[in-house]
C-alpha cells in the first residue's frame, strides 16, 4: 500500500508513538505571532523554561495588530519582541518589516516541501501550498513547540480533491476553494487534511495554491496540500539554488514527497471548475455560498481586500485591473492592505497603489487587523462587507456586521457598484 | 487534575466557532481572568441570552457538532475555565479546539449525535446537573424526577494529558 505526502511526511518526523494514534512529530518550523505567543512566553517564564529549542527554526512576526493600537496591544508586540531579542530569534519581523504572517514567511522562503510547521494561528494550513504538513495550533501547542521542538498529532486521514477543467474568465483561486468549502461543508474535513491535486492545481500558481490552502480549515481540514512540483521550485529558486544542481533536480528531489498513485483515502472529490462562476458567501459560515448573480442588490457599506487569504501581489494586479479609471460609489468605503512590504512595495511600482487611491481607496500597512476585527477596517452594527479575508462569521469584522467572502475581483467589482456584483462585466476591457 | 460536572449549560446549534466564544478584540488581554466577562460574547443562537443565570454557575456544556470551529484562538477554552466550565460534551470538535481542551487538562467528550439528543430531550425548565467519573467513564445527567447515564471513552494520550495536568507537564517530563 502506497503512502500520502502527509503520510510520508509523518513517518519521517516521528519522534514518538506515546499511545496508539498518537504521534509526535519533529517540528522544522515554529511560527509566532503577537496574539498567541505572548501567554506562551509568560507561561514558560512563571515554569522557569524560558528557552527556545532552535532559535534557527523560530520565524516571528507582529501582524495581527500593527503598529500598536493601544497599551495592551503594545505590552503584547513588545513581549514578542524581547523574547526574540533575549533568544537571539533572527527571524523577527518588526514594523516596517513586518507583514501577514502566512505571506511573509513563505516570501522569505521558511517553507520547504516535506517540512512540519506549526503556528498558534489557525490559517498555518495556507503553507501546505509548498508540500509541507503546516498545522494551526492552541497556545499550549506552540508553547511545547518553542521549547522542546515536538508536536502531537492523531495520524490525519486525507481527503483528496481533484480539480479538473478550466477555470473561466472571472473565476479565481478563491471562488474555487470556496466552492470546495461549499461542497466539504464546515465539518466535513475535521480531522482530515485535504490534499488539492488535478490539472487546475497544477497549473496554479503559488499564490493561487496559498489561497486554495489558506480556507482548507474552514472546511475543518488540519492542512490543505498541493504536491511540490516545477511552479514550487521556480517561487523556491533563490532560497534553494545553492542544494541543487538545477531546477529540474529539485522538482525531482521533491517528487520525493509525493503521494504514492495507490496511498489511500477517506474520500475522494472530483470538482469540475470549467462550470463555475463568481461566488461570494451569504450568512455566517464560510460553507454558505452562492453565486454572486444570485446576491440581487446586496448592498455594502465597505470593499476589503487584503489577508493571508487575497492580499498577494497578484491579488492586487487583478482588483487594480478592474478599479482602474473608477470610484467607489458614492457611500461606500474601500480599504486596501498590501499583506507584505514588499508586496505593498511593488504595487507601488506598477502604480497599483495609485490606482487604488484615485478610486477613493484607503491603503494601509500590511496587517491581519479589519479580518478579524481588530483594527484598519472594524465594521459597525448592521454594516456589510465584501472582504477577500477567510471568515464570515457572526462579529467577525465587528459587532454587529455581515461579511461576504469573495474574490478580488469580485471586491473591487461591488465597490464600483455598492452592491454585490459581477466582476466578468470589467474583465477582459 | 481538575474538578469536572456540575449544572449543564445547552447550546443548540451546530458549527459554534471560537470568535463566538470570544471575539478577537478581546485577545489583546495577556491574563486568562481578563476573559471572564466576555464568554459567548456574540454567540449567534435563537433564544440565547448571555445575561441569563447559566454564567457563574454553569460547569458543564452540552453542544452540537463542530464545537469549537475556527480561529485557533487557546482564549476560547481559556474563557471557558475562568468560568469554571471545564468539560463540553458534543457529537464532534473543531481539532484545534478539542486538543487545546485536553492541553489544558480539560475534557471535550465525544458521544454519538444520538446520545447527544437524547442528553438534550433533558433540557428544559429544570436545571440539569452532569457527574463525570472519569474512573469508570460514565456521565450520569440528573434533574427531579429523571437520570440518564452514558459511557464515554478518551483516547490514551487524552487521559494522560488531563491527569497530567496538560501537555507542557507531559512533554517537558518525557522530551
Amino acid at each position: 500500500m502506497g503512502k500520502t505526502i502527509t503520510e510520508k511526511i509523518f513517518d519521517a518526523h516521528l519522534v514518538d508513538e506515546p499511545f496508539a494514534g498518537t504521534r509526535v512529530l519533529s517540528l522544522d518550523v515554529v511560527m509566532c505571532h503577537e496574539i498567541t505567543t505572548p501567554v506562551a512566553i509568560a507561561d514558560l517564564q512563571w515554569r522557569d523554561k524560558d528557552r527556545v529549542f532552535d532559535p534557527a527554526k523560530i520565524k516571528a512576526v507582529i501582524d495581527h495588530v500593527t503598529p500598536s493600537k493601544d497599551s495592551k496591544s503594545a505590552t503584547q508586540a513588545k513581549i514578542l519582541r524581547d523574547w526574540a531579542a533575549r533568544h537571539g530569534i533572527k527571524d523577527f519581523f518588526d514594523v516596517g518589516k513586518n507583514g501577514v504572517c502566512h505571506a511573509l514567511f513563505p516570501e522569505k522562503g521558511f517553507i520547504r516541501p516535506g517540512y512540519t510547521v506549526i503556528m498558534g494561528d489557525s490559517h498555518t494550513c495556507t503553507h501546505g501550498a509548498f508540500g509541507a504538513f503546516a498545522a494551526g495550533v492552541g497556545t499550549t501547542d506552540l508553547e511545547v513547540g518553542i521549547l522542546k521542538g515536538v508536536c502531537a498529532f492523531r495520524q490525519p486521514e486525507s481527503i483528496k480533491i481533484t480539480l479538473k477543467g478550466k477555470i473561466p474568465s472571472g473565476v479565481f483561486a478563491k471562488d474555487v476553494i470556496l466552492e470546495v468549502i461549499r461542497t466539504l461543508t464546515v465539518n466535513g474535513a475535521t480531522d482530515h487534511v485535504v490534499e488539492f491535486t488535478g490539472e487546475v492545481v497544477e497549473r496554479m500558481s503559488m499564490e493561487e495554491r496559498m489561497t486554495l490552502c489558506n480556507m482548507a480549515i474552514e472546511a475543518g481540514a488540519t492542512s490543505g496540500l498541493c504536491m511540490p512540483d516545477q511552479n514550487t521550485v521556480e517561487y523556491l529558486w533563490p532560497f534553494i539554488s545553492s542544494d541543487y544542481s538545477s531546477k529540474a533536480a529539485a522538482v525531482e528531489d521533491f517528487r520525493k514527497w509525493h503521494s504514492d498513485p495507490d496511498a489511500s483515502y477517506a474520500k475522494e472529490i472530483e470538482i469540475d471548475v470549467s462550470g463555475l462562476e463568481p461566488v461570494a458567501t451569504v450568512g455566517y459560515k464560510p460553507d454558505q455560498v452562492k453565486k454572486v448573480t444570485e446576491l440581487g442588490n446586496t448592498k455594502i457599506d465597505q470593499v476589503y481586500i487584503g489577508s493571508c487569504t487575497n492580499g498577494r501581489i497578484s491579488d492586487l494586479r487583478v482588483a487594480a485591473s478592474i478599479v482602474k479609471g473608477t470610484k467607489l460609489a458614492p457611500g461606500v468605503r474601500g480599504i486596501v492592505s498590501p499583506a507584505t512590504p514588499s508586496i505593498f512595495s511593488q504595487a507601488l511600482k506598477e502604480g497599483l497603489i495609485e490606482i487604488f487611491m484615485d478610486a477613493g481607496y484607503c491603503v494601509v500597512n500590511p496587517t491581519c487587523g479589519a479580518c478579524l476585527g481588530m483594527s484598519t477596517g472594524v465594521l459597525a452594527e448592521g454594516e456589510v462587507c465584501i472582504s477577500t479575508t477567510n471568515r464570515n462569521f457572526n462579529g467577525r469584522m465587528g459587532k454587529g456586521g455581515m461579511v461576504h467572502l469573495a474574490s478580488p475581483a469580485t471586491a473591487a467589482a461591488s465597490g464600483i457598484k455598492g452592491y454585490i456584483s459581477d466582476p466578468r462585466e470589467y474583465l477582459g476591457k | 487534575m481538575k474538578n469536572f460536572g456540575g449544572p449543564v449549560l445547552f447550546l443548540d446549534r451546530a458549527d459554534i466557532n471560537t470568535d463566538e466564544i470570544i471575539p478577537a478584540k478581546y485577545l489583546t488581554e495577556v491574563k486568562k481572568e481578563a476573559l471572564k466577562p466576555y464568554l459567548l460574547e456574540d454567540l449567534k443562537m435563537d433564544g440565547f441570552n448571555t445575561e441569563s443565570g447559566w454564567r457563574g454557575r454553569a460547569r458543564v456544556i452540552v453542544t452540537r457538532s463542530n464545537f469549537g470551529c475556527g480561529s485557533s484562538r487557546e482564549h476560547a477554552p481559556w474563557a471557558l475555565e475562568v468560568n469554571d466550565i471545564t468539560t463540553v460534551i458534543a457529537p464532534n470538535f473543531a481539532r484545534i479546539f478539542r486538543q487545546n481542551m485536553f492541553n489544558g487538562g480539560m475534557l471535550a467528550i465525544e458521544l454519538a449525535p444520538e446520545t447527544i439528543q437524547e442528553i438534550f430531550s433533558m433540557a428544559g425548565e429544570d436545571e440539569v446537573v452532569c457527574d463525570v467519573d472519569m474512573e469508570a467513564k460514565k456521565l450520569r445527567f440528573s434533574k427531579p424526577g429523571c437520570s440518564k447515564e452514558f459511557s464515554f471513552s478518551l483516547s490514551g494520550f487524552d487521559e494522560a494529558l488531563v491527569k497530567a495536568g496538560g501537555w507542557v507537564e507531559f512533554a517537558d517530563a518525557k522530551y
